[in-house]
């Protein structure tokens, strides 16, 4: 059990989004940085589709009221356990009373909890991501309130052991770090003027080849009205050679459309299943992780990849991540 | 078949069958939407049937480890999959389409706009509602928000634009009209659409399987209630 003594900005329950049901118009949701999900799951022995705590910019401050493993991936918050520093991307025995509290955010803008074991949260349409506008999902369809508590369930054999060996080795102290983490190619921060990948969308030959060179060359802020279900970038603005009407169909995590006033909107995880607008763009799925940690005011470029390029890219990831989840499997066998 | 194949990004891959809102484009969305539900296809995340195309998610590591040929991409392995579909679509049955009725409180507090709406078209209120009404209606697709129906086949001549300032929040079971289209509003959301009544069907149950009242190919028929049949309606639980 977990006690939400402070819920922070924005903490809300994730998993790997709600699948199946798009042709009914239930948006598919799920953590917004997809890989630091995953990996966080991991690093305390569960599957990747279980839920993990999605933290945003401010953290909140959690009582753990029993002993357990957990782990923090993506941005780097600052997290303090009882006032000391600990580390992201590896695993935490964490002693009962304890508190994990955040600081100052450094890089990215989310940060992923997982505990071992996972939350104890029911799934509403085979999935427990929070869908905030249909109040769906998650910990009662909402973020997290001062005074929340979370249950969670028993970890597997394999991984109690694990946590009988830390707990050993904790000795007197809060908490005790496991000796390995991630290596860094999947936990590289995000730094101003990143550059993202990204492929033709399917109307990118409809707009003026000012804008098209425009896109591709000129930075692009992310605004602050920026959340879940999409980022407007500012930036020049973007027009098309033609003015036909589009007939909605659907749109992707990732999709960058441009609505009439000219400015783009590149849509994430909370995005609408369909929509009308004009796509100029993809973001390479690779790089969706590299967006989720964006903040508001952050510049960004674009730079065109072929579709098959980014479909490569994609297989070659996920090739590394199953490498490095059976490292760290071996971790608990 | 006229048919044009786009990747949407790098796991999904959108099939078009026309490009203009028609029947015969809609019956070929959905005999390929029957013939996806028919068949079991376990590399295919989901898909999602729109006015003039089916979109499929699919994972891409699955058809890899499918495929006899690692260098064949995958979006290629899946063209080349549907393009076979297409071939014996043609003896793809649909089934019969349902009917559902929608039972709508039209005017007063439920729908602030069938005033305006009137007046634009230059008709007493009692005509909106009696051409709503009579509209043959069909369910193009589900999109914009969770269990929201396109409906296309309303009457022209009570069509309006939508409103400039879209409103902040619209109540659900809203029933409005944007251009030559009608729709019920699903969820609490904000909007720009004209509204003229109220239905006290929820449309959208998430703890139902499916979770839409409706679905793409449905046809619809709305009634006419007093606000008293409203909220009776409202209160009994299988509404």
């Amino acid at each position: 059990m977990l006690k939400v003594m402070k819920s922070g900005l924005m903490t809300t329950i994730q998993d790997l989004g709600r699948h199946g049901y798009q042709k009914e118009g239930v948006v598919v949701s799920g953590a917004m940085d997809e890989v630091a999900h995953r990996v966080s799951n991991r690093l305390v022995g569960n599957p990747s589709s279980f839920p993990t705590l999605e933290i945003t910019l401010m953290g909140p401050v959690i009582e753990f009221e029993e002993d357990a493993l957990i782990a923090l991936c993506g941005g780097d918050l600052a997290p303090l356990i009882d006032g000391h520093p600990v580390d992201s991307w590896r695993p935490i025995f964490v002693r009962k009373g304890c508190e994990l509290r955040f600081g100052r955010l450094q890089t990215g803008f989310r940060v992923y909890m997982a505990v071992a074991g996972g939350y104890d949260i029911p799934p509403v349409m085979h999935s427990t991501s929070t869908y905030l506008r249909a109040k769906l999902g998650g910990y009662k369809g909402r973020a997290l309130e001062d005074g929340d508590r979370l249950s969670t369930l028993s970890p597997s054999e394999e991984v109690y052991r694990v946590m009988e060996r830390l707990r050993h080795e904790c000795g007197d102290a809060s908490f005790k770090e496991d000796r390995f983490r991630v290596a860094t190619d999947f936990t590289h921060p995000v730094e101003s003027g990143q550059t993202i990948r990204v492929t033709k969308g399917t109307e990118y030959d409809s707009f003026s080849t000012e804008s098209v060179q425009a896109f591709e060359t000129e930075p692009f802020t992310i605004n602050s009205k920026s959340d879940r279900m999409g980022c407007r970038l500012i930036g020049p603005a973007l027009t098309r050679q033609t003015d036909e009407d589009l007939i909605s169909e659907a749109v992707a995590f990732g999709t960058i459309q441009v609505p009439t006033d000219g400015t783009p909107i590149l849509l994430l995880a909370d995005r609408q299943t369909t929509g009308g607008y004009p796509r100029i763009a993809q973001v390479a799925t690779v790089d969706l992780p590299k967006v989720a940690q964006l903040k508001p005011g952050e510049d960004i470029h674009f730079e065109l990849i072929t579709h098959e390029q980014s479909q490569w890219l994609y297989v070659e990831r996920e090739k590394r991540l199953q490498q490095l989840f059976v490292g760290i499997q071996s971790k608990f066998n | 078949m006229d048919v044009t194949y786009s990747p949407l990004g790098d796991q999904a891959i959108t099939i078009k069958f026309g490009t203009s809102i028609d029947l015969d484009v809609h019956q070929k969305v959905k005999q390929f939407a029957s013939y996806i539900d028919q068949h079991s296809i376990e590399w295919m995340v989901e898909y999602i049937p729109t006015f003039t195309t089916v979109t499929m998610y699919y994972d891409p590591m699955k058809i890899l480890r499918k495929s006899t040929d690692p260098e064949t991409l995958p979006y290629e392995w899946v063209r080349q999959r549907i393009e076979e579909w297409l071939k014996d679509l043609t003896s793809t049955t649909t089934g019969t389409p349902r009917t559902i009725t929608i039972p709508v409180c039209y005017g007063g507090e439920f729908g602030p706009d069938l005033h305006a709406v009137a007046t634009y078209n230059q008709l007493e209120e009692q005509d909106v509602i009696n051409l709503h009404l009579q509209g043959d209606y069909l369910v193009y697709m589900i999109g914009f928000a969770p269990g929201f129906p396109y409906i296309g086949g309303m009457d022209e001549t009570i069509s309006m634009p939508r409103k400039e300032e879209p409103r902040q929040s619209i109540p659900e079971g809203s029933v409005g009209i944007a251009g030559k289209q009608t729709g019920v509003y699903s969820i609490e959301t904000p909007g720009g659409w004209q509204l003229i009544g109220r239905t006290p069907l929820r449309l959208f149950r998430p703890e139902e399987s499916p979770p839409s009242l409706l679905q793409a190919g449905d046809r619809i028929v709305f009634t006419s209630i007093t606000e008293e049949e409203f909220y009776t309606l409202k209160e009994d639980p299988s509404c």
